[in-house]
């Protein structure tokens, strides 16, 4: 099943099937469960985008809310940052490392 | 912003994480237990599987996974567990669990003997992030038992594998040549082959060390009995001739220097450490010296690699005999002798090992680093020598022209 990651949608980590650690500046994700990485040895890392995303992840904010959030401490064209967070989104979704989570 | 590549997959072990200084602890092993479910004629370290006094003073689980949060804590990054037989503890599933929740990888060395439907459903479903090393003793149930001296053990180990394969869990195997089993090499090389998980040919060991609590004189005179002798050692190490020379080609000139009276020159203590099965933390799993064994029952990860192990790597050898020889023999780092391996075999840190010098030796006149009987350490011209290995100028004794 092909998933897609929008906007308004409020995302949060997957704590069953990734830790997120940061090493000497660097941001990785360490697999707990198969079926993340193809291969037995390999972690995941995260840019500077990446890991500014991943720290707002908290289950309550929406994408877009977390683009408006980081707009004031980086600069951007209009929509970059949101569509880099939706980009972001996606990628974390497809690996099983994000869960969606549905508003009340 | 930046808009490329958000998420990186990374093989960890070709990119380092630690870019300009190391941290305190890399890579922490874990002895769990000094028990085991086999009883081999080689090993340094097993206790029987059944003694409840030595499982009543091992480290309990909530004990290991303090040390594994501080080790997390410390930027460690993977850990091993070992042993004895690291599946014989009936708390295994908790604290590997709680190990791979932290985030840390894990490296299993076992036999295999006790991995059951249900541990490789965990390994399957939760994946230690390193191949799993499983030792093989034998290729039939004669040589293996004959090693392992428990009845069953070689249908125990071979389930255990089949598991292993059945549910693509990857790992690697090594051997232990012995000669209940040395003539088993090829037949054990080529089924290894077949795993998914062998990139390269399997390890044997064969130099074995005695055993490292100094426990048992009896047991270290049959190790001694069952340690292949130099030149046969040799011969195993240069059956692939071509890529033994081409290795140490590389290896001679990186790691081969004389280390003067300083009496650690590896990286032991150094960015990771071995933590016994009573919670002594030490820099090595050999080195059981009480000078070199910090006691984390009452202390910390932390104070032992920032405080005692850079205090206990300055110290210096005193043995008259070091001094003259090993200090100033270039075979260092070709050659095992270290602290551990001084304890294992005198009980001291710093008196040769005879055997080394001889399985060094051998491997460096092969390698056209030393005439017949010339010493190591009385070579002014080493630096010529490992450079002409290196460059091809020294001919070794090739089997094709012995």
């Amino acid at each position: 099943m092909k998933v897609k990651a929008e906007p308004e949608n409020v995302y949060k980590p997957a704590e069953d099937n990734v830790v997120a650690r940061e090493i000497q500046g660097e941001f990785i994700l360490v697999p707990i469960v198969s079926g993340i990485g193809d291969m037995e040895d390999e972690i995941f890392s995260l840019n500077e985008t990446g890991k500014a995303v991943w720290s707002k992840l908290d289950g309550k904010q929406s994408l877009k809310d977390i683009a408006k959030a980081l707009a004031l401490d980086y600069d951007g064209p209009d929509g970059v940052i949101e569509d880099d967070g939706v980009g972001i989104a996606q990628e974390l979704l497809k690996r099983k490392m994000l869960v969606e989570v549905k508003r009340k | 912003m930046q808009s490329e590549s958000f998420v990186v997959k990374q093989d960890i072990n070709k990119v380092s994480l630690w870019k300009s200084t190391k941290p305190l602890l890399g890579r922490l092993d874990i002895e769990i237990t000094e028990r085991c479910n086999n009883n081999c004629i080689h090993c340094c370290i097993n206790l029987p599987a059944d003694d409840a006094d030595v499982k009543e003073r091992e480290l309990s689980a909530a004990e290991i996974k303090s040390i594994l949060k501080e080790a997390a804590s410390l930027q460690c990054i993977e850990v091993r567990f070992t042993g004895g037989e690291p599946l014989l503890r009936e708390d295994f599933e908790e604290v590997y669990i709680f190990a791979r929740r932290l985030g840390l990888k894990v490296l299993l060395f076992t036999n295999a003997t006790l991995i059951t439907p249900h541990l490789a459903g965990l390994f399957a479903h939760t994946p230690p992030l390193k191949k799993i090393e499983v030792t093989v003793y034998g290729m039939k149930k004669s040589s293996y038992e004959s090693v392992t001296r428990v009845k069953g053990s070689f249908e125990s180990a071979w389930q255990g594998i089949h598991l292993l394969m059945e549910r693509k869990i990857p790992f690697v195997v090594k051997g232990a040549l012995l000669p209940a089993n040395k003539n088993e090499i090829g037949e054990f090389e080529t089924w290894a082959a077949t795993i998914p998980g062998m990139d390269k040919p399997p390890t044997h060991s064969m130099f074995f060390d005695l055993r490292c609590r100094r426990d048992d004189g009896e047991k270290n005179r049959l190790i001694e009995k069952l340690r292949m002798p130099a030149q046969e050692g040799l011969s195993v190490l240069t059956r692939r001739e071509d890529n033994y020379v081409k290795a140490m080609k590389e290896f001679c000139p990186k790691f081969m220097r004389p280390a003067g009276d300083r009496l650690f020159s590896c990286g032991s203590g150094k960015g990771s450490g071995c933590v016994d099965a009573y919670g002594k933390f030490q820099p090595c799993l050999l080195l059981r010296h009480p000078d070199c064994a910090y006691d984390l029952r009452g202390g910390n990860l932390r104070d032992a690699l920032g405080n005692f192990f850079p205090k206990m790597r300055e110290r210096k050898a005193t043995d008259p005999e070091y001094i003259a020889k090993c200090a100033r023999c270039f075979l260092k780092g070709l050659c095992e002798q270290c602290p551990a391996k001084s304890w294992t075999e005198h009980g001291t840190l710093d008196t040769p090992v005879e055997y080394l010098c001889a399985i060094a030796h051998t491997q460096a006149r092969f390698l056209g680093l030393l005439k017949k009987d010339e010493k190591a350490w009385e070579i002014k011209d080493w630096q010529e020598r490992i450079q002409g290995l290196a460059k091809g100028r020294h001919g070794y004794e090739s089997k094709s022209r012995a």
